[in-house]
């Protein structure tokens, strides 16, 4: 028998991860579905968006960060919602201290809302920005590898493409060039966006992308908990699934019974 | 005196440091991050920082997002 190869973990900027599967918390019912689902998706690495405080509002009222423990998690604050270099830095710096100096952000610059797909010109400038100022930054951007490979020389950490629209549920809708991607880049390659099931998720990793960041595939399944466990297991046998190298395809058939010895030759 | 609060125009009756303007909202304790005039500053500033007529303050919190 051969030799089973022993998995690396996701090693991010110095930072090593269990898990190579990176959850959201938007789009839950409650904080108790959210943090059920990220305890069950067994991910290390949980994103969350930074927002206005309601004023006004209860202040006795419960926190993400007191469901979703910065001892517990290592939290990614995202950009999202920013449609300007300049505001995903105020962004990123206002999570840094949020979170008391931690630096690793989630960057994306959106286009419009109708699409939200990257805004790539504001994406490049807002990484170099933040990498000068001290931000391990993991950068969703389109799935073009040109842009992906200038993310990676300004200092991104990680780049993470986006497999279809944000929310759309509609999966790897370009394998050839997240291959490309995959092919050319010296950080760890995440799919961003777009799963919609399991097996999208390990197609993901079959392919050898490093992990996958999801939020909607698991808070909008009508049994979140369930998919979120789901999801750990897609992630794990893709990632397996890669590392024991799959069988070459062929155009014909190969029985896996031999043909000697039938009872009717 | 006024300042912007999160956008909106908001009246300071009180000592106008942001450590009191953070107490003053029901906010002293939380998790929260503060921008005066789009710096940021450092939770451990906040009893030392004065507001003036005008300043733009924005004050954050963490939700959930993916």
């Amino acid at each position: 028998m051969s030799q089973l190869i022993e998995d690396t973990p996701l090693t991010v900027a110095g930072r090593r991860f269990h898990s190579r599967l990176l959850v959201g918390t938007g789009k839950y019912r409650d904080f108790d579905e959210t943090a059920a689902a990220v305890a069950a998706s067994g991910a290390d690495v949980v994103t969350f968006a930074v927002r206005r405080t309601n004023l006004g509002q209860d202040a006795a009222a419960p926190n993400l960060l007191d469901v979703i423990s910065p001892e517990r998690y290592t939290l990614l604050p995202n950009t999202a919602g920013c449609y300007t270099a300049k505001d995903a830095v105020r962004t990123c710096r206002l999570a840094r201290e949020l979170l008391d100096g931690h630096n690793l952000v989630k960057l994306e610059v959106l286009g419009d809302e109708h699409t939200l797909y990257p805004n790539v010109v504001e994406t490049l400038a807002a990484a170099e920005t933040l990498v000068n100022d001290g931000f391990d930054v993991m950068v969703y951007t389109s799935d073009d590898p040109i842009v992906a490979k200038e993310l990676e020389r300004r200092g991104c950490c990680a780049v993470m493409p986006l497999g279809s629209l944000i929310g759309s549920g509609n999966g790897l809708l370009n394998p050839a060039t997240l291959r490309l991607i995959l092919e050319q880049a010296e950080v760890p390659v995440l799919v961003d966006a777009g799963i919609g099931t399991a097996s999208d998720a390990a197609l993901a990793m079959e392919m050898g992308c490093a992990g996958v960041l999801m939020n909607s595939a698991i808070a909008h399944a009508r049994q979140p908990v369930m998919m979120a466990g789901a999801m750990r297991k897609a992630i794990e046998a893709g990632r397996e699934a890669f590392l024991a190298e799959r069988m070459p395809r062929r155009d014909s058939a190969s029985p896996s019974s031999p043909f000697a010895g039938r009872i009717n030759p | 005196m006024q300042i912007q609060l999160n956008g909106e125009p908001h009246q300071l009756d009180h000592d106008p440091t942001l450590a009191r303007l953070v107490e003053a909202l029901g906010l002293g304790g939380r998790r929260v991050a503060i921008e005066l005039n789009e710096e940021i500053v450092p939770r451990s500033q906040h009893a030392q920082t004065a507001l003036a007529e005008g300043d733009r303050v924005e004050i954050v919190h963490a939700i959930g997002g993916g």
